[in-house]
């Protein structure tokens, strides 16, 4: 829209035509205070807070409803708005208890701040104030009316962010309260963007009220463990005696991809750290068969001993290594490499949830057409094959809903079965269960006469988008991908974004946690076994040792636990799980939050992650596995690049050789990186996977800032045949449930009972 | 049931058929009725739009918008379907105006209804009563029927190619209702809080539709002005205010009701005269000239003509005709106490100013004429109303703010008697009940 030139305060600005008066005003560093506007949602002008005088008008106008016009003239700071402002936080502090010594949101509350700036310095009333006791309305969510200043941006984000409408107002005048529709407890998908959006403390989550003060804890924003969709969640730890613990996950600063957007289990599900049962010792087998607490120095030696005699003995083709979709890329890509090195074997995989190979292999060099989440906000239409993202994959259920209603966005849903998704969508298409790939065929099928009448409508309307991004999970997998990707790339323009479930699902692919392929996707000559492969050969008593890094293949399989019986088992985890049960060797190990890295969301964005919490007698899976290289007697240099290693030339001259170490030296100096100092910095991985990792070269500086960095990995020519997709095994998590660590947040069990309680009453 | 009160002065034509058995159908034909749209419907939209614009014809609802102005508003073509909305939420105390109308004239609100919708171009009207007034409902409701018996709803309705719909509802029991965008609200199934303007309801109404809301009375008397002719009704009342108004006189006059007097007609004399003065010959103390939400006036500020803008210039409102006549047994406080008890009671909450501003007022009153108040008590009441004024969403916070601002400025040494121990030195508490119903 054209520009419009006004006056704010004689200062002469200029904005698109239809902007408001607050965001104009914002935008050129002028503040508005206000309580009930807030950027994406409704507006209120409930608030008064940002009322302004503008000429030629007779009462004060609000900023937030009021677009510029041509040649407005605008006055914020004037006696009259002064008092105006003055008045309305005396009135909002009449009723309003002043209890900010208990209060959560002391210390981070938008009254406080708003009444130290524009308040007045006392108050001028006497007569008791209203009270109305506080209110539990689910595991998570409590409310305190007396502190509640009605600016209705709960119940706003619950109606139009979240499309769930769990809250409304009862009663009216100053008896007017928020209160759950379903008049004691909420209904709802138990995200806590109501407390989140809360401007004081009136809605607290159970995991923090109470505990303790902003101030008193270190805030780091990381990337949540939980699903594949990689939203910052800021930690709030404190110092505890058993080290730093982890008090409060939110959305703090709002600078994440996912905006406003928090999950449950983004949001509460960090409980898993301070778990009473978490390990903090090694644990070993002893003779009577029982597993005891050992010497970190004793368990790594034997892990090492055992690792080398079995190599020397056996072979590296008698060992299994088994990763993670919860660790660091740099711990995934070192991994690999010790499997592939110092171990000696092709046999190493992961919990693959999804088709990754299979997606790479069929977009083939077209890195252009990747999607990332950013693209489910904008993109004019979107397809969404299979899945509920609103159960698996919140921020792009979030995202798409944000697009439709600001954008108007066209969502066409396939699936075989009904999705809240639909509520948005253009067009819905119910199919068979395992009618997917004939589904997608007939997409990118010439016409077909005998496809039935829904199915072709739905077809042609797809087929008439100009600008497509394509969302489809485990549904489709090996050859059923390529024809969905052959159909968007006959679309004017598509994107795609293949949907895994966990944290670094994507990322442990890319760093080659498969038996086929090396990080980036190139193809190994020697395939090694894959997980149930591997599995398999423990039970034929043919597999040596197992390193089991973060994966519990016992539990989750329902293997039986005397199939591993003749294998030495080496289990790194936080927990006790089936698998680590039945270990030679357990490990204790450090979970994402308490270690720094990064990860790869399902979308292909790269992300940092850092350490927010420590547990102490943990390591994390990086010094775990450099630890018992390093027993074994491996070169540590080759397996982690630190230190100056042998500068060379510069690779500049013919007279010396120049080794990895030179490469990597060249490359970091043309990069503007210092080499890294300690084996354990996982900056030193993090060098060598940009410098190596075929999509991974990407901005530094950027990344560190935070910027989610697209990686977009083309498919490699010597792409094998078969990419293994029949091992693939969706983790069918909802909303409350997160695979193995799931079970391990006592939060998240809780809400899970309370939503199955809910929805047996409502069966009657 | 209210008894009809008359008076040689009254110019009757709204309520003309008033205690005539109107509300049959039948009866109300006799009476010349349905006559007005007939006429309409022969000369089209633009026709009446002129003759509304000419008869200066001001909303009676308290606002005093020109009705044939706003009608204009409505763009002539619209995507969405469009509406007549009656506004017949008369919830402010000291009026009871379309409640008569209701009971004894349905079929006047039912004809104007048609006018409108011919005029924009609508096929749907809505009646939408006071949730109070439930009992009427059924009045209305029979009163349609007929209508649509004889062919006057529906489709083609007397006979021409013209469609139209009247469905009638009532609210839950809310003043704020009364506000337009939130009888919208109301009427869609909402809670009943207002909307934010723009878009007006004449571009963006009900279900997103471009919508004329007009009052009862105001809707009730455009038959009559079909019917008497626009340029010989605005002859009647004063420069710029069209016609004739419903008063209705509530309080210590003697003899208390409706009235139909002519816009412009002085409001002394409308006391002691029309309305026999004050009961019992005891001194007047204060009116309240247009409905509780208008300041208040002195016994030497009442020699004013009753309309728009006479009484505007006297410093208060002509509003919704209810005129609060106060002899000198009256408390002042008290009386500010009920009053903002009102306003407090029926603040919807929405905003700030007015949902805190009612509840201290309502406080702060309520201990000040119980005799525990402080100097500073009066000067906050003041201050809260001050404060409230002009910063509230919608006119309910001003409709709370204005008086006290009055009762403060005009009668603060009764304020102030009150701080000196002695609960309540004026009164023996005999504030009358207000008219409303």
């Amino acid at each position: 829209m054209a520009d419009v030139t006004f006056t704010v305060d004689g200062r002469q600005l200029t904005a698109p035509a239809g902007t408001l008066v607050i965001e104009a005003c914002r935008a050129a560093g002028i503040e508005i205070p206000a309580f009930c506007y807030y950027p994406g949602l409704s507006l209120q002008a409930a608030c008064r807070m940002c009322l302004v005088r503008i000429e030629k008008m007779p009462k004060l106008q609000t900023a937030c409803t009021t677009p510029v016009g041509e040649g407005m003239v605008i006055a914020t700071e004037t006696d009259e708005i002064k008092q105006a402002r003055k008045s309305m936080l005396e009135l909002l502090l009449a009723n309003h208890p002043l209890d900010c010594p208990v209060c959560d949101a002391g210390g981070e509350c938008e009254l406080q701040d708003m009444t130290f700036k524009y308040g007045a310095g006392g108050s001028k009333f006497t007569d008791i104030k209203n009270h109305r006791d506080e209110q539990q309305w689910s595991p998570v969510v409590f409310f305190d009316r007396p502190r509640c200043i009605l600016c209705y941006r709960c119940v706003r984000v619950c109606n139009e962010g979240m499309d769930v409408a769990a809250l409304g107002i009862q009663f009216r005048n100053s008896g007017a309260v928020i209160a759950p529709n379903d008049i004691t407890s909420l209904d709802c998908e138990q995200c806590g963007m109501c407390i989140d959006l809360c401007p004081v403390g009136a809605l607290t989550s159970d995991t923090y009220r109470y505990k303790t003060r902003p101030w008193e804890l270190t805030h780091v924003g990381t990337i949540c463990t939980h699903c594949g969709d990689g939203c910052k969640t800021t930690l709030g730890a404190r110092r505890e005696e058993n080290g730093m613990q982890i008090v409060r996950g939110d959305n703090r600063d709002k600078s994440g991809m996912n905006g406003d957007f928090l999950c449950v289990k983004g949001r509460y599900a960090f409980d898993f750290a301070n778990n009473p049962e978490r390990l903090t010792q090694p644990l070993v087998r002893q003779p009577d068969g029982k597993l005891a607490p050992a010497r970190w120095e004793d368990a790594i030696a034997l892990v090492a001993r055992r690792f080398r005699e079995i190599r020397e003995e056996r072979g590296g083709a008698a060992m299994g290594v088994i990763g993670s979709t919860r660790i660091t890329n740099e711990e995934a890509y070192l991994l690999q490499k010790f499997a592939r090195g110092p171990l000696q074997t092709a046999n190493i995989d992961h919990h693959r949830t999804t088709d990754y190979p299979g997606f790479v292999k069929a977009l083939g060099g077209e890195t252009a057409h990747f999607g990332s989440i950013a693209d489910a906000l904008t993109a004019p239409a979107i397809l969404l094959v299979g899945g509920d993202p609103t159960e698996e994959h919140p921020l792009l259920a979030w995202n798409l809903r944000t697009n439709f209603r600001h954008n108007g966005s066209r969502i066409y849903i396939a699936n075989h079965r009904a999705i809240k998704l639909e509520h948005q969508a253009k067009a819905t298409l119910r199919i068979s269960y395992g009618g997917y790939a004939d589904l997608v065929r007939s997409l990118a099928a010439s016409d077909d006469a005998s496809l039935p009448a829904e199915t072709a409508h739905f077809r042609d309307a797809l087929r008439a988008e100009q600008n497509l991004l394509i969302v489809f999970g485990a549904e489709l997998r090996g050859d059923a991908i390529a024809p969905l990707i052959q159909f968007g790339l006959s679309l004017p323009a598509a994107k795609f974004a293949c949907l895994g479930d966990f944290a670094n699902s994507r990322g442990a692919m890319d760093m080659g946690l498969h038996p086929a392929f090396t990080p980036g996707y190139q193809a190994v000559s020697t395939v090694g076994l894959s997980l149930p492969q591997m599995m398999d050969a423990a039970g034929r008593n043919e597999l040596a040792a197992l390193y089991v890094v973060g994966d519990d293949p016992v539990g989750r399989l329902g293997l039986a636990p005397e199939s591993l019986r003749n294998t030495f088992l080496v289990v790194q985890d936080m927990f006790l799980t089936a698998t680590a049960q039945v270990a030679d060797v357990v490990l204790p190990s450090a979970s994402l939050y308490e270690k720094s890295g990064t990860v790869t969301n399902t979308y292909g964005d790269l992300q940092p992650v850092k350490k927010a919490a420590d547990t102490t007698g943990v390591r994390s899976d990086l010094e775990l596995i450099i630890r018992i290289a390093d027993q074994m007697g491996e070169d540590i240099r080759a397996l982690v690049p630190f230190g100056r290693g042998e500068r060379g030339d510069m690779g500049q001259s013919r007279g010396v050789q120049s080794g990895e170490a030179d490469r990597h030296a060249v490359w970091l100096a043309a990069h503007n990186l210092e080499p890294k100092l300690s084996p354990f910095d996982p900056d030193a991985l993090l060098d060598e996977i940009q410098r190596l990792v075929p999509g991974y070269d990407v901005d530094r500086f950027a990344l560190m800032a935070g910027e989610p960095q697209p990686v977009r990995v083309a498919a490699g020519s010597n792409f094998p045949v078969s990419t293994g997709s029949e091992s693939i095994q969706p983790a069918n998590d909802t909303l409350f449930t997160s695979g193995t660590l799931g079970q391990y947040s006592e939060k998240l069990t809780e809400v899970n009972r309370f939503q199955a309680e809910k929805t047996l009453v409502a069966a009657g | 049931m209210p008894t009809l009160v008359s008076h040689p002065e009254e110019v009757r034509i709204v309520s003309s058929r008033f205690g005539q058995g109107a509300a049959e159908i039948d009866r109300y034909l006799e009476l010349g009725g349905y006559q007005s749209v007939r006429k309409a419907i022969d000369q089209g939209p633009d026709w009446i739009i002129a003759q509304m614009k000419a008869s200066n014809l001001r909303g009676r609802g308290g606002a005093g918008f020109p009705t044939g102005m706003k009608w204009s508003f409505v763009p002539k073509q619209s995507a969405k379907p469009k509406y007549v909305l009656v506004n017949g939420d008369e919830s402010e105390p000291g009026t009871c105006k379309d409640h008569l109308i209701f009971l004894h004239d349905p079929h006047a609100v039912i004809e104007g209804t048609i006018i409108a919708g011919l005029a924009i171009g609508a096929k749907m009207g809505f009646i939408y009563l006071r949730g109070e007034y439930r009992y009427l409902l059924k009045i209305m409701e029979k009163a349609i029927a007929d209508a649509y018996a004889k062919g006057f709803l529906g489709k083609g309705i007397f006979g021409s190619q013209f469609d139209f719909e009247v469905v009638s509802q009532t609210g839950a029991g809310a003043y704020e209702v009364g506000e337009e965008s939130a009888l919208m609200e109301s009427l869609e199934g909402k809670r009943g809080v207002p909307r934010i303007k723009p878009p007006f309801p004449a571009v963006v109404g009900l279900y997103g539709g471009p919508t004329v809301i007009n009052n009862a009375e105001t809707i009730a008397t455009v038959p009559h002005i079909f019917r008497i002719g626009a340029e010989e009704y605005a002859k009647i009342g004063s420069e710029r205010n069209g016609g004739t108004r419903l008063f209705c006189v509530s309080g210590h006059a003697a003899r208390n009701g409706v009235y139909e007097l002519p816009m412009g007609y002085n409001l002394k004399r409308l006391i002691y005269e029309v309305a026999g003065g004050i009961r019992d010959g005891r001194p007047l103390k204060a009116v309240v000239p247009g409905g509780s939400s208008t300041p208040v006036l002195l016994p030497n500020e009442i020699d004013i003509g009753l309309d728009f803008d006479q009484v505007g210039k006297a410093g208060s409102m002509l509003g919704s005709g209810g005129v609060v006549v106060l002899d000198d047994t009256v408390c002042m406080v008290d009386f500010a106490l009920r009053t903002i008890a009102f306003y407090q009671h029926e603040s919807c909450g929405w905003c700030i100013p007015c949902r805190e501003g009612t509840d201290w007022l309502k406080k702060t009153l309520t201990r000040l004429h119980a005799g525990a108040g402080e100097m500073r008590d009066i000067d906050n009441v003041r201050y809260l109303a001050e404060n409230m004024l002009g910063r509230t969403f919608c006119p309910l916070g001003d409709a709370a703010a204005m008086p006290t601002i009055a009762f403060v400025k005009k009668f603060r040494q009764e304020f102030e008697d009150h701080l000196d121990g002695k609960p309540c030195p004026h009164a023996r508490h005999t504030v009358p009940e207000l008219a409303a119903v």
